[in-house]
């Protein structure tokens, strides 16, 4: 994958992660472009569309438009699927998600994705694991630790 | 930046939050990363499996070349360490991807290799996704490295997809056992050909158990259920397709892809419509996918999303062939005449090129094109019309055609710029064949043309200017209406460098030059060579690497390494191939002589060697070539599919010189390139014959000149023959013509009032002197080209000498070394009959006899 955006109804960035190396004026410009031809897109049309030389994926949920941007060779259906497994995990952490959730917590959501694509790869496809991972990583942060060892910086 | 590294120490609990900002808002290039780095060198050395997670995935995020720089030589190490928790195993492998991506070089290949391999067996299915994907990208430059992954993911693949749904457990997806990780696995294999035939027969099982599955009733209403055994099933096709090989399994893919054209899921119908394109071109499953074409034309029709209407044209173009071509251009036009602007340029060259290749009648091919430009002018570029034209001159019989139909389009009173380009230059250089019909005459042409003339652009007018002057030429009778408008003070003067100086130089040499100079100079444009077709080259740019044709090459490609060695480079796929061999009936020329001896005597011919002195018998179908060049001097001798030979030549008396061109249709040079003109007995004395060797290597694409010095020394009955023979590849190849070199070649018109050759036909009556002949007409019977072809024969045609105005009666002297003699012949037509009557009065039979014969074939 190269990259995945959220945005909502009115275009509104959410979230955005990426996979390749860009400038961020590069990064402005691919999400302005591509967020109006989304939006453009009328409700019983495919989720697939070529855009410049990848294929786009999406889907939207509630208020929430999922955008991929895979390669050429990459399996469209199974991308759809990554995005419904993402909801889900954000679903089972945040009770019932809403865009709310993601705008207020976007750390963690961040950091869901993380646990779930590495580098643009799926990397944990158990939602338990993938869950439990995000737990540990909640305890860690709110025991304190003194022994930090970023504090060598 | 400076408070950043305050605030990380401060709040020591904030290191998620750190590590978090760094990912998301720290630019690859910051400088900021080399501090980064020491603290995560620290997190990956502590053997917290949390800290090392979060500083792989740190490394991921950001994966600028310093990271990779520190950390590439550590991380394989990590990767295969027996003691390295399952999810760091993980994280470091697509860590390790990312990093690969980015700075390839940086990441060595080593012994870690075969222990990654090894990952494919882990328990744990969360290491095996992850590895499976870095492998997946390692193998691509490194093949032999990873090559016995190709029977673990085999053996993986099958466990998964015949295993319950309770067995993966948490891994099983609404009912779809891995689905992610079967995906991954099966497009590890895509990276490598078939595996041999032990792991073959349990990959093949493996495939059918999907298919199979594919049909059984759904497990969950659910469409996440669907989407993800869907996506397995796709990309198990994917990946037969790539293997392309067995015939079973893909016509079953096909089938596959067939039901889902017609699902209620547009995402499905999508990408059925997507998959078999890529189908279209395997030589097992054409024929299948042909099937599904009403299917996918309908799907053109009523689709409502621009996006599958798309898929369904590249799939229309991907399956056509012969037997479909004219239906599929015709959907193609009309759904053209409806298409998104966006997409319209791609369409109009893919039925540019259909249209090209797949034409067995040319005048189809014409209407195509003008159909074209007329539905979206705009966005018929400059290589589409240019092939055009390209075509209609190197093809004489379809140039009346081209030439009539440009007329008619022109008469429309809204037609795009680029038709009046095409229609003005057919019409220069073709607009006599229609001058005889009164609708089409010269003048009427010339004010159509120029009608439009000031509604167009630059160079379209300069175009125009072109063919005025080629008018003038053409039909004298218009040269005072031309020159007034070249004279024009919006011409002279005009703004535009390039119009002024074309209509200044032109006005003076219709002034200045005479007849025959005008002739020579406006000579009708010459075969162009063949050669790879510029609009092939324009879609391949604007699709981007995958096109089609593309992938047959690249299968082509694969298949050659799959079978080891060096082959003989195939008659590459990329030259278009001709035709017009077909309707000639010539047909690809025999390789080595092992037909039967020609019959003509004197050849050489040893059947049985294939030491080069042998001679190919002629090639089939030379004969009707032949005729067509006794009225005419220039045009294509020959051709098939890897050699084209165009001719040219002036005569003047007895002597004549022609230009022999040899042109390359492939992209692989000829060696040991020898012509030789070979005469026969009879013929040796009275024909001289002399020529230079050419150069005996001819390079992909080039063409070679050869000139001949002809002589006649006295009047000859037969014809010499051009034998060429060179290597190609690693072919022999051995081809005859006959060279069209005849008697009328050395005629010279000759001018005389009625008296006169009324005189000298009486003179001529004794009957060796007189060879009649009369014979049914094999061409129509049109006034013009009857005319046209005697003045073509040398003779000059004489009018008001025959008291019936539909004879044509012609005179002239044929000129040789020893002897001039003179020739008169009278031809008679009968319209109702469809037949002629020759007759041929000559001081010397042989000649009457000769002329008469030759004379007969062109009507």
């Amino acid at each position: 994958m190269q990259f995945m955006l959220l945005f909502s109804r009115q275009g509104k960035l959410r979230l955005q992660k990426w996979y390749v190396p860009l400038s961020d004026k590069e990064k402005k410009k691919i999400t302005r472009e591509l967020v109006q031809t989304v939006l453009a897109r009328k409700p019983k049309m495919c989720s697939f569309l070529e855009w410049r030389d990848l294929k786009i994926v999406y889907k939207r949920y509630a208020s929430l438009y999922f955008c991929c941007a895979i390669e050429d060779q990459d399996n469209e259906l199974i991308t759809l699927e990554i995005i419904h497994r993402y909801v889900e995990l954000l679903d089972k952490y945040f009770g019932s998600v809403c865009e709310l959730d993601i705008i207020f917590n976007f750390e963690k959501a961040y950091f869901i994705l993380d646990e779930f694509l590495l580098g643009g790869e799926v990397q944990e496809t158990s939602k338990k694991n993938v869950l439990k991972a995000i737990e540990q990583a909640d305890l860690l942060q709110e025991s304190g630790e003194s022994r930090s060892p970023i504090s060598i910086l | 930046m400076v408070p950043v590294p305050g605030r990380l120490k401060r709040s020591q609990t904030s290191q998620l939050k750190g590590y978090l900002f760094i990912s998301v808002l720290v630019n690859s290039n910051s400088e900021l990363i080399r501090l980064i780095n020491n603290a995560i060198k620290n997190d990956l050395a502590s053997r917290n499996p949390t800290f090392m997670g979060l500083a792989l995935h740190c490394i991921a995020n950001v994966g600028s070349r310093e990271m990779a720089e520190a950390f590439a030589g550590e991380i394989p190490k990590i990767l295969v360490a027996g003691d390295t928790m399952d999810s760091v195993k993980q994280s470091a492998a697509l860590c390790l991807l990312r990093l690969y991506r980015t700075s390839p070089d940086l990441v060595p290949m080593g012994d870690w290799t075969s222990r990654v391999v090894h990952l494919l067996n882990d328990q744990h299915l969360g290491v095996v996704t992850a590895a499976t994907s870095l492998i997946s990208t390692l193998a691509q430059k490194n093949p032999e490295e990873f090559k016995t992954s190709v029977s673990l993911a085999a053996s993986r693949l099958s466990r998964i997809v015949t295993s319950a749904s309770t067995d993966l457990q948490d891994y099983t997806y609404y009912f779809v056992p891995a689905p992610w990780l079967s995906v991954k696995l099966l497009r590890l294999l895509q990276c490598y050909p078939p595996p041999d035939p032990a792991v073959r027969g349990r990959l093949t099982e493996c495939l059918e158990t999907v298919l199979n599955k594919a049909q059984e009733p759904p497990k969950s209403k659910k469409v996440q259920h669907s989407n993800a055994k869907n996506a397995v099933l796709f990309e198990a096709i994917s990946l037969i397709i790539h293997h392309d090989s067995e015939p079973n399994l893909l016509v079953r893919a096909c089938n596959q892809l067939g039901q889902f054209l017609q699902h209620r899921e547009t995402n499905l119908r999508y990408l059925a419509l997507e998959s078999m394109c890529t189908l279209a071109s395997s030589e097992f499953s054409h024929e299948a996918v042909k099937t599904h074409i009403e299917t996918v034309i309908n799907a053109l029709k009523t689709e409502r999303d621009v996006s599958v209407r798309q898929r369904a044209v590249d799939l229309l173009y991907a399956m056509c062939d012969r037997s479909n071509a004219q239906q599929i251009v015709a959907e193609m036009l009309s759904y053209l005449e409806t298409a998104d602007y966006s997409i319209r340029e791609e369409i109009v060259l893919k039925v540019a090129i259909l249209a090209e290749k797949y034409a067995v009648d040319y005048t189809w091919y014409v209407d195509t094109i003008l159909n074209l430009i007329r539905i979206a002018g705009d966005y018929v570029s400059e290589e589409v019309w240019y092939r055009v034209i390209q075509i209609v001159i190197n093809r004489d019989d379809v140039q009346g055609y081209a030439a009539k139909t440009v007329f008619e389009a022109l008469q429309a009173p809204a037609c795009h710029e680029n038709l009046v380009k095409v229609g003005g230059y057919i019409l220069g250089e073709f607009g006599n064949l229609i001058a005889g019909d009164p609708r089409s005459s010269p003048l009427i042409q010339f004010n159509l043309l120029h009608s439009k003339f000031h509604l167009c652009s630059v160079a379209t007018r300069a175009l125009l200017l072109s063919t005025y002057i080629k008018f003038i030429n053409l039909f004298p009778e218009t040269k005072a209406t031309i020159q007034g408008v070249l004279r024009a003070g919006s011409q002279l003067r005009n703004a535009d460098v390039e119009l002024q100086q074309r209509a200044v130089e032109y006005l003076r040499l219709s002034t200045v030059a005479s007849t025959d100079i005008l002739a020579t100079v406006l000579e009708e444009m010459p075969p162009f060579p063949e050669r790879e077709s510029s609009i092939l080259a324009k879609l391949k740019k604007k699709k981007g690497p995958n096109t089609v044709t593309d992938l047959e090459e690249a299968k082509r490609e694969r298949s050659a390494d799959v079978n080891g060695g060096p082959e003989p480079a195939p008659a590459s796929a990329v030259s278009t191939p001709s035709p017009s061999a077909d309707l000639l009936g010539l047909g690809a020329a025999p390789p080595a002589p092992a037909g039967p001896p020609p019959s003509s005597g004197g050849l050489l011919v040893d059947v049985f060697s294939d030491s080069p002195s042998a001679v190919a018998p002629l090639a089939p179908g030379s004969e009707d070539n032949f005729a067509r060049f006794v009225c005419k001097n220039n045009g294509v001798l020959f051709e098939n599919q890897l050699l084209q030979i165009g001719l040219k030549s002036e005569f003047r008396q007895n002597l004549g010189r022609m230009f022999i061109f040899y042109g390359n249709k492939t992209s692989t040079q000829f060696l040991s390139f020898t012509p030789t003109l070979i005469c026969s007995d009879d013929l040796q004395p009275n024909l001289s014959l002399q020529t230079k060797p050419v150069d005996p290597t001819v390079d992909g694409g080039a063409q070679v000149q050869q000139v001949v010095n002809i002589e006649c020394v006295s009047d000859f009955t037969e014809a010499p023959v051009l034998n060429i023979q060179f290597r190609y590849g690693g072919t022999f190849q051995n081809v005859s013509v006959k060279l069209p070199i005849t008697l009328n070649k050395f005629f010279q018109p000759t001018e005389m009032a009625s008296q006169d050759f009324f005189q000298r036909w009486k003179q001529l009556s004794s009957p060796q002197q007189e060879v009649q002949n009369i014979f049914k007409a094999k061409h129509p019977m049109d006034t013009e080209i009857t005319k046209a072809k005697i003045i073509g024969f040398g003779s000059a045609l004489l009018e008001d000498v025959d008291p019936n105005p539909a004879n044509f009666v012609g005179a002239g002297i044929i000129h040789t070394r020893t002897t001039q003699i003179g020739c008169l012949l009278r031809l008679e037509p009968n319209l109702q009959a469809q037949m002629y009557r020759l007759t041929l009065r000559t001081s010397k039979e042989a000649v009457s006899r000769r002329l008469c014969a030759l004379l007969s074939e062109q009507f």
